[in-house]
């Protein structure tokens, strides 16, 4: 089933360096180092490891493949082992699992291998196609087909302009005289007298002690007395020069000088 | 050449893809299909037998002219046409993976192929071999790709059943492999 997915790298040397690093029953990493960047990710390493070590699929010793493994991803660059890693994680956890006791005869024993022979199984039919589409794409490759591009529709030719500079700045003027005259808007001074208005205020408080609206507004007043005024109220209230009251709701309302806050 | 022959073999250069079966019967709407069949044999006979730079190949869900691939290299030399770039071991491992599995979301062919293909994908779209066909039921709805009638044509494919069945491939299919991880005799196992 190895067939069909040719090794990244030269086989034959590699096969040797495994067969005498078995022969010396030794657990040192072979000489060689293999660039993991030319594999397409850890399943395909893992593939090409269980060949190289020529093991059962279905039987992977798992000790030895992840020591060659973690042998292959240290040369890797943090960013690209990272995909490596997970599946050297993956690798340890399975063995951890594998040394843990079970009991003797105990069918109901789940190979923590099964999930991952699944998934090289799995990669390795997917590689399989991979070996059919660059077959059948490299056959179309070296074909061509006739590469038609729909003409667009060309924009007319801009037309000559003859001109001469009087006509240009004829037309010019022509444009500027049509042009219409920005409209001015004119800022009006804001017609209330609130200062004013406090010093009416003040000035009938200091005669009498309680005024009501009614005496502060004449009946006649302009609106923008009428607004003067109440501004004028409310910026004394706020200052503490006078209090309003309103006795019950839209009853008049009585302006009292503030004894306090006028003495501040 | 007959006539419809000729109309045919028109047609077929003037498009730049190759033209489905249904798209040929417009062009004559009183010719039966077995006559269309007949004149598209006659085309493509005319052009190996009367030894043509160019052949009648069905592909990609229809036929389309193509030149013969022994003239690709002076071609190309003269720069006249240039061959399409190869895609990458990681794009085609994920375009076959979507061949087989389409409609097919993110995370699954990141599970097969055990590496992050986020960027493959893009490529692969950009190349306009593959396309979104849906969207998934789980979280977040995920984007599920297809293959495009361009992905066919590119792999000198007619149809996707053409492609070998799963179970035509030497490593058993992904059920049955799960069934038979546990009892499979060594001698199956890698060589």
């Amino acid at each position: 089933m190895t067939a069909t997915h040719a090794l990244p790298h030269d086989a034959p040397s590699t096969a040797a360096t495994v067969r005498s690093f078995r022969g010396d029953g030794d657990s040192t990493i072979p000489a060689f180092l293999v660039d993991a960047g030319t594999f397409s990710g850890p399943l395909d390493l893992l593939l090409a490891l269980i060949r190289e070590e020529q093991v059962d699929i279905y039987d992977i010793p798992i000790a030895r493949i992840c020591e060659q493994f973690l042998a292959r991803i240290s040369t890797l660059e943090l960013n690209d082992a990272a995909e490596y890693l997970e599946m050297a994680a993956r690798l340890l956890r399975i063995k951890a699992q594998m040394l843990l006791p079970r009991a003797d005869g105990d069918d109901q024993w789940d190979d923590p291998r099964a999930e991952l022979v699944r998934r090289l199984l799995e990669y390795q039919q997917m590689r399989e196609v991979v070996d059919v589409l660059e077959r059948r794409g490299e056959m179309r490759r070296n074909q061509f087909a006739r590469s038609y591009v729909q003409s667009s529709i060309t924009p007319p030719a801009p037309i000559a302009l003859s001109l001469s500079l009087p006509e240009l700045l004829a037309a010019v003027d022509r444009i500027l005289r049509a042009v219409r005259q920005p409209t001015m808007h004119e800022v009006v001074a804001r017609p209330l007298d609130v200062p004013g208005a406090i010093t009416i205020i003040r000035a009938v408080l200091a005669l009498r002690e309680r005024v009501r609206w009614l005496d502060l507004v004449a009946i006649d007043a302009e609106p923008w007395q009428v607004l003067s005024t109440l501004l004028g109220i409310l910026e004394m209230a706020k200052v503490g020069e006078l209090r309003v009251f309103q006795q019950k709701p839209f009853g008049s309302v009585d302006i009292v000088r503030d004894v306090a806050g006028e003495a501040a | 050449m007959t006539s419809l022959a000729k109309l045919l073999e028109a047609a077929l250069f003037a498009s730049a893809r190759p033209i489905p079966f249904d798209e040929l019967s417009a062009l004559d709407l009183d010719s039966s299909p077995a006559a269309l069949r007949a004149a598209l044999d006659e085309v493509r006979e005319h052009y190996d037998q009367e030894g043509h730079g160019v052949e009648l190949v069905e592909i990609g869900e229809g036929w389309q002219i193509l030149t013969r691939a022994e003239y690709t290299e002076a071609i190309e030399r003269a720069q006249l046409a240039a061959r399409p770039q190869r895609l990458s071991a990681a794009a085609l491992e994920s375009l076959a993976i979507i061949a087989y599995r389409q409609p097919i979301g993110r995370a699954e062919i990141e599970e097969i192929r055990g590496v992050a293909v986020g960027g493959v994908l893009k490529s692969l779209h950009e190349r306009g071999l593959i396309d979104v066909v849906g969207r998934g039921e789980g979280l977040g709805r995920p984007l599920h790709y297809g293959t495009t009638p361009a992905f066919l044509e590119q792999f000198a494919l007619r149809h996707l059943d053409e492609l070998p069945r799963a179970d035509e491939l030497a490593v058993a299919l992904r059920s049955a492999a799960s069934e038979q991880s546990a009892s499979i005799p060594a001698t199956t196992g890698a060589a």
